[in-house]
């Protein structure tokens, strides 16, 4: 396969990211530039680190309204699905807005650890591609301290204390919580189905 | 419903594993690769590479093995081990790995975990706590540990540094405790549960693992996230499936 972009958001992961996909046999650039992220067949959004920093990044590079008229599969990963709703507590700026909801400061309780940290499990919410040959109950990888709650975007759930967001879609935009480049079989799957989309 | 996390620690000198006392007698293991595979195939949940490489020349030429491991491993690793500035920490991040853990570096400078988290989020920053009981029955933190010429007890409480390390950044916490390690009776639960109860991050054990019961009582009764251990898991005593089956059959939340 061809044409798949990771967004060089500034994020630590995106070799991470880059590497998974070698391993599915795509090599996939790291493109900053509008025309080659409207030209290419699937686009990722790596990042990790801080919802603020991420979004004035995005407007540096003058790709806010190109991601957001996107037609293509877009998925983002951890802070890049967060960047993907309305707004996060963690930031004064907007992000994408293309899901209408907050992204919320996980709430700590006794005996709850924040960031919410390791494997956890996936509950399905709704079928979807996206989800092809993952069960409920298969753990992926988290690794963040604000979440989306769930909603009509969820496509599967998880919970810390409280039920939040793991993989979100609405129209072509997708989102993943956690770490799918280190969420070994499972996280090897939900990319394959997404380029498969 | 979160997993407890298995981690093997495999020590790193001039880009292969080895195994030995810390700075001495070192015997090569094989290649990073090979052994980071072979855990991740029998489920080991994240794994930590403590490089002690002596001189940060070389360290910084044979840091190339991070990038390797990155590109074959899907499973989360952390990299600890001659990390002492924004620099050398991005140069590890960028290369692949998803943790730096820091040590003596952040007793020397504790800014240097804010800094970290400053520029990379607190979930990329682990801090490192090496502690020892003193006479008086308080548990101080020990610097410099790697080499036993150059060991330094201080005058901090590993317990207040552990609570000035998570206010300052640190998103993680190994707490190593030298009365236990490289005994194998058991870790030691007086101190991880005293550790735990003023921890609001996640914290790991390191120290003391000989049997799987040892990983039972850790989980159960410290409540901690995750348990560290190198050489239970690099001789062969003890297999990480069985391991999770018997941790799985007293209640222990992991992942199968």
């Amino acid at each position: 396969m061809s044409g798949v972009v990771l967004v060089d958001g500034g994020g630590t992961n995106i070799g991470s990211v880059r590497h998974a996909l070698q391993r599915l046999g795509v090599d996939a650039p790291l493109v900053t530039e509008a025309a080659r992220i409207r030209a290419a067949s699937h686009v990722i959004l790596p990042g990790v680190g801080a919802a603020g920093p991420a979004m004035r990044r995005l407007r540096e590079l003058d790709l806010v309204d190109t991601l957001r008229g996107l037609t293509q599969p877009v998925l983002g990963v951890c802070l890049g699905m967060q960047l993907l709703f309305r707004a996060s507590s963690e930031s004064e700026l907007p992000c994408l807005g293309l899901i209408d909801a907050m992204v919320e400061k996980l709430t700590p309780a006794a005996g709850l650890r924040i960031p919410h940290m390791g494997w956890n499990a996936l509950q399905r919410v709704r079928d979807h591609a996206l989800l092809a040959g993952i069960e409920s109950g298969e753990q992926a990888y988290f690794v963040h301290s604000y979440a989306a709650s769930a909603g009509a975007w969820t496509l599967a759930a998880c919970d810390h204390g409280q039920r939040f967001s793991a993989i979100v879609q609405k129209d072509n935009f997708h989102g993943m919580q956690f770490h799918p480049e280190r969420s070994a079989g499972v996280g090897s799957r939900l990319l394959k189905n997404f380029l498969a989309l | 419903m979160l997993s407890r996390r298995l981690i093997p620690c495999l020590d790193v000198k001039d880009g292969q594993v080895v195994k030995g006392v810390r700075f001495r007698d070192h015997v090569v293991m094989g290649s990073i690769v090979e052994l980071a595979l072979r855990y991740r195939d029998e489920g080991a949940d994240e794994l930590v590479f403590y490089d002690i490489t002596a001189s940060p020349q070389q360290r910084q030429v044979e840091r190339s093995w991070v990038e390797r491991v990155a590109e074959v491993i899907d499973i989360p690793f952390c990299v600890a081990g001659g990390i002492d500035s924004v620099a050398s920490a991005r140069e590890v991040l960028m290369a692949g790995a998803d943790k730096v853990s820091i040590n003596s570096p952040a007793l020397s400078r504790p800014q240097l975990i804010g800094e970290l988290a400053d520029a990379f989020g607190v979930q990329c920053v682990v801090v490192g706590i090496d502690s020892l009981r003193d006479e008086d029955g308080e548990w101080r933190v020990r610097q410099f540990t790697g080499d036993p010429a150059k060991t330094r007890a201080l005058a901090r409480r590993s317990l207040d540094w552990l609570e000035e390390a998570v206010e300052r950044g640190a998103g993680e916490i190994v707490l190593n405790c030298m009365g236990a390690d490289g005994v194998r009776q058991g870790y030691d639960l007086e101190q991880l549960v005293a550790a735990r109860a003023r921890c609001a991050v996640p914290l790991v054990a390191s120290g003391g693992a000989g049997m799987a019961a040892h990983f039972v009582d850790v989980f159960r009764h410290a409540d901690v996230d995750a348990a560290l251990a190198a050489s239970v898991f690099h001789s062969g005593s003890i297999a990480i499936p069985a391991l999770k089956r018997e941790l799985a059959a007293n209640g222990v939340a992991v992942r199968p």
